[in-house]
């Protein structure tokens, strides 16, 4: 089995960028699985509807590691609305390609992105409920 | 350093097997179908391995088929003996644990309108004898049931399997590729009617596995054309390979004692120092009924694909049974078999250690093991 990781994946494997869990964190969420051999966590910080801070923990093969390292390199700094267009495209051309087998990797890193933003919004408008409600 | 514990995979060829062969690629390379001197040399030298062999594993040298790998052996024997002999009947049984040549092979079976039942492992690896029994009917015409499993180690009771399947009147196989030497094979003794090897496992060239059959037993040739091995295998004999088969066979016996007792304090010298300086580690499958040479655990939280690659760039070299390091995404069958949970399947590491082996390397993929281990371990998002 041809399984031909660029450098650029590699050295992301190996030196994952913004690993761990965000202090504080606005919202957290968990996807994957670990009988299907790949779980990440996500967490961010939001300021002034920009990402300010996203990590993630991984349980996965070094595609997997790879792939969210990158994404949320790319990520950290967009809008929410930038953040929500990111397609997981970019993520395979950045790192110069992946294995065929791997492609999924990318595709779960952008889902994370994607659920943890929901989860963030879907925090807000929770929170704004009951202040809304206190005001009556 | 480099640190090759990946021995179950392929082997480094001895140097000594390779002197061998070197002669046959360069002077006496005769096509050993032709009649003339320098072919007909060639056919007598095959003749004299088959006799070695035959001595080694207690087999006469007429049962003996030289194939191209084990996976070869592994389909000749099950599919050409199941489609010679419908006459016997239809049924198949395989253990759970079989290499994917086996699995493959009877697959293919079963959409030939075959019927292929498995039969079943305990928790160590180990098949249950009753279990076994009570998959054999009127209509099974062969039992094949590994040796020696490939990504655990277990060993079988192949006598008992034999003595069992053939009380019923049914065929036994056996793929013996990975108990070279560990165990020692006696085919007659334990009245073995197929059996299968290949030689890159234990020293010998790539290109070159064993057929043993059973002559009376009809049995469909998978490779026609020439007629070369009485029609049972096609293809010019590859007598380089052959030639280093035997020389790799003989000396893996002649030298087996002293290998098994180094091979054995290095593997559990391993296993005895992981124990020690990591935590959360289980071994997959029973440790006393194995080859010395094998070590499959389970690092609980982390992946094993990324255990491999990571252990890959310090210059360790492992296997994995995960689901990301195949193919088709699918994790081991062996450890499901096992009855390992789901969650824990994506994170054995197979340790396999051979006749190069050194304390000093292990004392190095140990420290490398531990650094991968708690870095990876660092960002998992499983908590214990």
């Amino acid at each position: 089995m041809a399984l031909n990781y660029t450098k650029k994946t590699i050295n992301h494997f190996l030196h994952p960028k913004n690993i761990g869990e965000v202090k504080n964190a606005d919202a957290v969420i968990e996807i994957g699985n670990r009988v299907c051999g790949d779980q990440l966590s996500f967490s961010i910080k939001v300021e002034k509807g920009k990402i300010k801070d996203i990590k993630f923990l991984s349980f996965g093969c070094a595609s997997n590691i790879a792939t969210a390292s990158v994404m949320t390199e790319k990520v950290k700094g967009m809008t929410l609305a930038q953040a929500k267009k990111f397609d997981w495209s970019t993520i395979v051309s950045d790192l110069g390609g992946l294995p065929n087998q791997k492609v999924h990797c990318s595709v779960m890193a952008v889902e994370g992105l994607k659920n943890v933003i929901a989860e963030y919004e879907k925090k807000q408008t929770e929170n704004k409920k009951p202040k809304a409600a206190k005001k009556k | 350093m480099q640190v090759y514990l990946d021995n179950a995979a392929t082997t480094r060829i001895d140097p000594r097997v390779l002197a061998r062969m070197k002669p046959y690629f360069l002077n006496h390379f005769g096509n050993a179908s032709s009649i003339h001197k320098l072919g007909q040399d060639n056919d007598a030298a095959i003749k004299k391995c088959k006799i070695k062999i035959g001595q080694l594993l207690g087999v006469k040298p007429e049962r003996l088929v030289f194939t191209a790998s084990a996976t070869e052996a592994n389909n000749f024997i099950i599919k050409g003996v199941m489609r010679a002999n419908r006459e016997r009947g239809n049924h198949l049984i395989i253990s759970a644990i079989e290499h994917p040549c086996v699995r493959q092979s009877a697959k293919e079976l079963e959409d030939e309108g075959f019927k292929v039942d498995i039969a079943p492992v305990d928790s160590r690896g180990l098949i249950d004898l009753g279990k076994l029994k009570n998959l054999i009917g009127p209509q099974t015409v062969l039992v094949s049931i590994m040796t020696v499993n490939n990504e655990i180690g277990t060993i079988q009771d192949i006598a008992a399997i034999s003595r069992l399947v053939h009380e019923r009147g049914v065929l036994f196989h056996t793929d013996a590729v990975q108990a070279v030497p560990y165990l020692k094979i006696n085919i007659e003794k334990d009245n073995i009617d197929f059996l299968s090897l290949s030689g890159h496992k234990f020293y010998g060239p790539l290109g070159v596995g064993l057929a043993v059959i059973n002559p009376a037993v009809r049995i469909k040739p998978l490779i026609v054309g020439g007629g070369q091995e009485k029609g049972m295998r096609a293809g010019t004999y590859n007598v380089p390979g052959i030639i280093g088969f035997t020389e790799a066979l003989t000396l893996a016996y002649q030298e087996r004692t002293a290998y098994l007792k180094k091979v054995k304090e290095l593997r559990d010298y391993l296993l005895a120092q992981i124990k020690k300086n990591i935590p959360d580690v289980n071994i997959n499958g029973d440790l006393k009924k194995r080859t010395p040479n094998n070590l499959n655990l389970m690092f609980s939280r982390i992946e094993g694909e990324a255990i491999l690659m990571d252990l890959s760039y310090q210059g360790v070299y492992v296997s994995t049974g995960s689901a990301c390091s195949a193919l088709n995404l699918k994790s081991s069958s062996v450890l499901a078999a096992l009855g390992i949970a789901d969650d824990n399947l994506n994170s054995n590491i197979r340790f396999s250690l051979g006749k190069y082996n050194t304390k000093k390397e292990i004392d190095y993929a140990l420290k490398a093991l531990q650094k991968t281990v708690s870095r990876l371990r660092s960002f998992s998002p499983i908590k214990n």
